[in-house]
């Protein structure tokens, strides 16, 4: 039998090292995030980099969940199709999970769950673990059986991998750092699943870790959305409101908690910043324009549901001109959508959001590093450019860990823009005009109520308005304001963080943004290993610079890669370069998932004609991602 | 007198006439012109190219100058530019009062934010005070907005004008909720029953049973926002009419030396498209429905009046800022304006009667505000600088250590 042959053959394979992809199957709600992050970080403790993703339903409790820990000796950062190792604890999944297993794999499951059929694969090696009935007969606390049962495969993953039991007690520490009490208990569980394989199985598969050096030393593990947090900490934000959604919660609420250990006076227990629950998405970037208004820094969190109601408040920003931070961690749309997987959606409605002629700066962080940058950067752009400016992250960025350097400490001042003060009134004899365009550059002076001089008030309005803010309905009036705001967009490309190109000589570009970038890397490693040298532009801000432009019109052809259906940033270069839009090629990733190099690499070298589509095929049947629109292919 | 944590709406730094220029100087007797003038051409207070170099004008002691208040700005001072709405319009009467109530009371127009939402009476800001920022934001959500200007500087005085579309419709929830959190606002809601600027339409505060324009009734039940208000916990409610500014201007008065949200629902009939028979919000029904509760007297902190007190008959709140209103019992109900129930049983015994019953419905002065729920520093948020804001460097270095390993 050919299978047996070929377990035979991957039982005779040396051993695979620090180079796999661990996918656990379990329920949510049932506590395996716990165990998911202390084998995540007791990996990372042994100096092998790791890309965890964490696949979770929108549930409480019940709907199956997956996570993956991904390890490559590179350090690479995207997700994979790849499954090397399962821990399979969910029986409704069970079926699919086998499926996705690469040939080889090795499969942990919960010892009664079927093998048989399609759950019978020939080419993986199975390790059942009692794990049920090891919770029901061992672990005496029925409050925690749960949590604990869960416990019990860390320490099967931890036999398999052969991660030593000290590290996996180190992590489990760090783990509950704020709940010591917990460490003996939930040991117990994890030295009872490593027990159990000792005393039952024998290792088959050829997957395992060891400790290695070079890669993250000195690195940390952060989530997107507490770079954010941490970039309005450092910032200045003194105002935040928001509203709860998947998956941007954890930003506020990361705030709040960084809010009282760094703003709060211990002495009188004030705090210099305001963060507000608001009613609604409404309320909490109404909260944000008043507050930009009367002079503090100040911003809202949300995802798409959210962005589409704060569309209205978004035009106010931007015709009265008025600072606003909106950080949007985007997730699948259109609609409630699906709330807890990842999208690069809502780009091209945030470019011109509101109804009417509107552009909005956004910034495009692709990495925890500069979630963390752009978001302090978005405070000093909203303030210089007095316009709402967005910072577009995604689920994938936002809550999923990332390895990182430590974040700098900020060394520039803020930026707090044009803002007049009573004396500069006095100096300029009262003699200013809050919409005038005094220096060229298509951005007014503004000042702030509470200003001390007669001079200093102005009227506030969505409607139209002269250059000294009066009402106005004359056409010259209007069609002159919309001209001074376009220049003032212009503007921005002279503020907004400049795209990251990478040269390697070639005629063929790569276009990326977001968390899209980490794909991209590995993609074009992979494409020149198949001889297809690559150079790479990743885009981190809107409006395009002059770079952006550069880059395409110096190359053949671009493959714009993006995470949405409809090629959305693809639009926008056409639209900007049309007399060079035959060169751009788009290619799409869209199933909520975060993309994989496999969909770059499938397909630029598929349209380069240096590959066929069969052989790309992903295991998801995900065709749609080989796909190359543009014009003329 | 109360020390309160916060500035009164005239407590702020006292407007000095040096930095208003020479047309803005208060003048002596017989010379208003020069300030009407200033006031008349301006509608945003930022184009007149004649503000500079007051330190060169005599300054006057205000005290002296004859129609001062007692910042020493003159009533002329409080004015906006010139209304846009129809004559006759009970949101001029309103805005009248207002300029009145500002300038007897002395609101430093500096710190004064004037904040709308959309439609006839979210237009008014710009008919008073011209001196003082103003924002006409977008419909039914000038809450949130005023919430965040006063995060972002506690010292500022709001007052936001509302209609009861921009309250009871599109905006009820943010009514709501700037109630809940008892934002510190004069909340003016000009409340005629119908859409003035798309011409009529009925709003949700029409009565039940009131004939439009077209002669089409209104089949719903009413939303009574003062009832509403009371029942979401607010600390300040009130209902007067437009045409009575001896009600008004001191209801105006005590809303500014309250702390919190202070609701006044004023009847303002709407001349053009709800001022005929049938109507329960025309001046002629308003008139003959309104139903005073009591006479009020407001008697600022900075005036020690001893007025005649007839015990029984007249009941007195202190209000935060020291101040005091003086209630004197007129209708034939019992109210006690301190409580909430009795509140809430005057409303509706004056909706079951048909009647307007006006005056302060609701009263409670020490309830906290959202600045102090927050517990925000008495310093504007705006104004705080990178070395404050900004944890210290090993602060942050032990922050970034905690996430490795």
């Amino acid at each position: 039998m050919l299978a047996t042959e070929e377990l035979r053959a991957t039982r005779q394979r040396p051993p695979v090292v620090n180079d796999l992809t661990f996918m656990a199957a379990t329920i949510n709600g049932s506590g395996s995030q716990s165990s998911n992050l202390v084998i995540t970080r007791a990996l990372f403790m042994m100096g092998i980099p790791v890309a965890p993703k964490n696949v979770f339903p929108s549930n409480i409790e019940g709907l199956p969940t997956w996570y993956y820990i991904r390890v490559s000796p590179q350090a690479y950062q995207a997700r994979t199709d790849d499954v090397h190792v399962l821990v399979g604890l969910n029986p409704t999944t069970w079926q699919r999970d086998v499926q996705a297993v690469n040939p080889g794999g090795a499969i942990i499951h919960e010892a009664t769950y079927p093998v048989v059929g399609n759950t019978k694969r020939d080419d993986c090696v199975y390790y059942p673990v009692p794990f049920h009935k090891m919770g029901r007969d061992n672990i005496e606390n029925a409050d925690l059986r749960k949590y604990l049962t869960n416990m019990i495969y860390v320490g099967a993953v931890a036999w398999l991998l052969d991660i030593p039991m000290e590290v996996i007690e180190e992590s489990l520490a760090h783990q509950f750092r704020r709940k010591p009490k917990a460490v003996p208990l939930n040991m117990k569980s994890i030295q009872m699943g490593y027990d159990y394989c000792v005393a039952n199985h024998t290792k088959q598969d050829p997957f395992k870790v060891a400790r290695m050096q070079g890669k993250i030393e000195g690195k940390m593990l952060i989530e997107g959305n507490q770079a954010v947090a941490l970039g309005a900490l450092m910032g200045g934000c003194t105002v935040a409101a928001w509203y709860p959604i998947t998956p941007s919660s954890s930003v506020c609420e990361n705030l709040e908690a960084y809010a009282n250990r760094f703003r709060k006076d211990p002495e009188t227990g004030q705090r210099n910043i305001a963060i507000i629950q608001a009613e609604d998405e409404l309320a909490a970037v109404g909260m944000v324009i008043g507050a930009g208004w009367a002079g503090a820094r100040a911003m809202t969190s949300t995802s798409g549901p959210g962005i589409s109601l704060m569309g209205e408040f978004t035009g106010l920003g931007y015709f009265a001109e008025i600072p606003a931070v909106i950080v949007d961690i985007q997730r699948m749309g259109p609609s409630t959508g699906l709330p807890t997987r990842t999208n690069q959606g809502d780009i091209s409605f945030v470019h011109g959001l509101s109804h009417g002629d509107t552009r909005h700066p956004m910034l495009l962080p692709g990495t925890v590093e500069e979630a963390y940058e752009f978001t302090q950067t978005a405070f000093d752009l909203a303030e210089r450019l007095q316009t709402p400016i967005f910072v577009m992250s995604d689920l994938d960025l936002g809550m999923n860990l990332w390895m990182a350097d430590p974040f700098q400490y900020p060394e520039r001042p803020f930026d707090r823009g044009k803002v007049l003060t009573a004396e500069e009134l006095e100096r300029l004899n009262g003699d200013w005009g809050r919409y005038r365009d005094a220096d060229g550059d298509g951005i007014p002076w503004r000042t702030t109520p509470g200003t001390e001089h007669p001079a200093a008030a102005y009227f506030t309005r969505g409607s139209g308005h002269d250059d000294n803010a009066r009402y106005s309905e004359l056409p010259e009036v209007w069609a002159h304001m919309m001209d001074r705001l376009k220049k003032k967009y212009l503007s921005a490309k002279s503020f907004v963080p400049k795209p990251i190109v990478e040269s390697a000589g070639s005629r063929i570009g790569i276009l990326a943004y977001g968390t899209t970038h980490h794909a991209v890397v590995e993609a074009r490693e992979q494409m020149n290993a198949r001889g297809l040298k690559t150079d790479y532009m990743r885009i981190r801000a809107t409006p395009f610079t002059d770079d952006v432009v550069d880059f395409i019109t110096s190359h053949d052809r671009v493959y714009v890669i993006e995470q949405n259906r409809d090629g959305q940033m693809y639009d926008l270069l056409r639209l900007e370069m049309e007399a060079h839009q035959d060169k751009l090629k788009s290619v799409r990733h869209y199933d909520g998932t975060p993309i994989p190099a496999a969909v770059v690499v499938g397909a630029v070298l598929v349209a380069e004609g240096k590959g066929s589509k069969s052989e790309f095929e992903r295991p998801t049947g995900a065709a749609h991602a080989l796909a190359v629109e543009g014009s003329n292919s | 007198m109360s020390t309160p944590s916060q500035p009164r709406p005239s407590d702020v730094p006292r407007v000095d006439s040096a930095q208003i220029g020479p047309d803005e100087v208060p003048p002596a007797e017989g010379q208003k012109r020069a300030i009407s003038h200033a006031s008349a051409n301006s509608t945003s207070g930022v184009d007149q190219p004649t503000n500079g170099n007051g330190g060169s004008v005599a300054t006057a002691s205000r005290a002296t100058v004859s129609g001062a208040n007692r910042i020493g700005l003159l009533r002329d001072f409080y004015k906006g530019s010139p209304t846009t709405l129809c004559a006759g319009c009970g949101h001029n009467a309103i805005t009248n009062h207002i300029v009145k109530a500002f300038y007897e009371y002395g609101v430093n127009p500096y710190y004064l934010a004037k904040m709308s939402g959309i439609g006839c009476s979210s237009k008014a800001p710009d008919y008073f005070v011209s001196r003082s920022h103003g924002f006409n934001s977008v419909h039914g959500r000038m809450p949130s907005v005023a919430t965040g200007a006063k995060l972002a500087n506690r010292k500022l005085v709001l007052v936001g004008i509302s209609g009861d579309g921009d309250t009871a419709s599109i905006g009820l929830g943010q009514y709501c909720h700037m109630i809940r959190r008892n934002l510190d606002m004069v909340y003016i809601c000009e409340d005629n029953g119908v859409y003035g600027l798309t011409k009529g339409q009925f709003s949700a505060t029409a009565d039940l049973g009131s004939i439009q324009k077209g002669g089409k009734p209104n089949e719903y039940e009413t939303i009574d926002i003062c009832g509403l208000a009371i029942e979401l916990g607010a600390s300040f409610v009130a209902r007067s009419f437009s045409g009575d500014g001896k009600q008004v201007v001191p209801l105006i008065q005590a809303a500014l030396a309250h702390r919190g949200a202070a609701v006044l629902d004023i009847i303002s009939p709407c001349v053009t498209f709800n001022d005929h028979e049938g109507s329960t919000k025309s001046y002629a029904y308003v008139k003959e429905h309104d139903i005073e509760i009591q006479d009020l007297d407001f008697i600022p902190y900075y005036e020690n009046i001893q007025a005649d007190y007839a015990e029984g008959e007249t009941a007195d709140v202190k209000l935060h800022d020291g101040s005091h209103v003086r209630l004197r019992k007129l209708a034939r109900e019992e109210h006690d304006a301190t409580s909430r129930i009795s509140a809430m049983r005057v409303i509706h015994e004056a909706r079951q009667k048909g009647e307007l019953l006006t005056g302060l419905l609701y009263v409670n002065p020490k309830m906290k505000d959202l600045c102090e729920l927050e517990n925000l520093p008495e310093k504007p948020l705006k104004d705080f600088t990178e070395a404050e804001l900004r944890p210290s460097r090993h602060e942050f270095d032990a922050l970034m250590a905690e996430f490795a390993n």
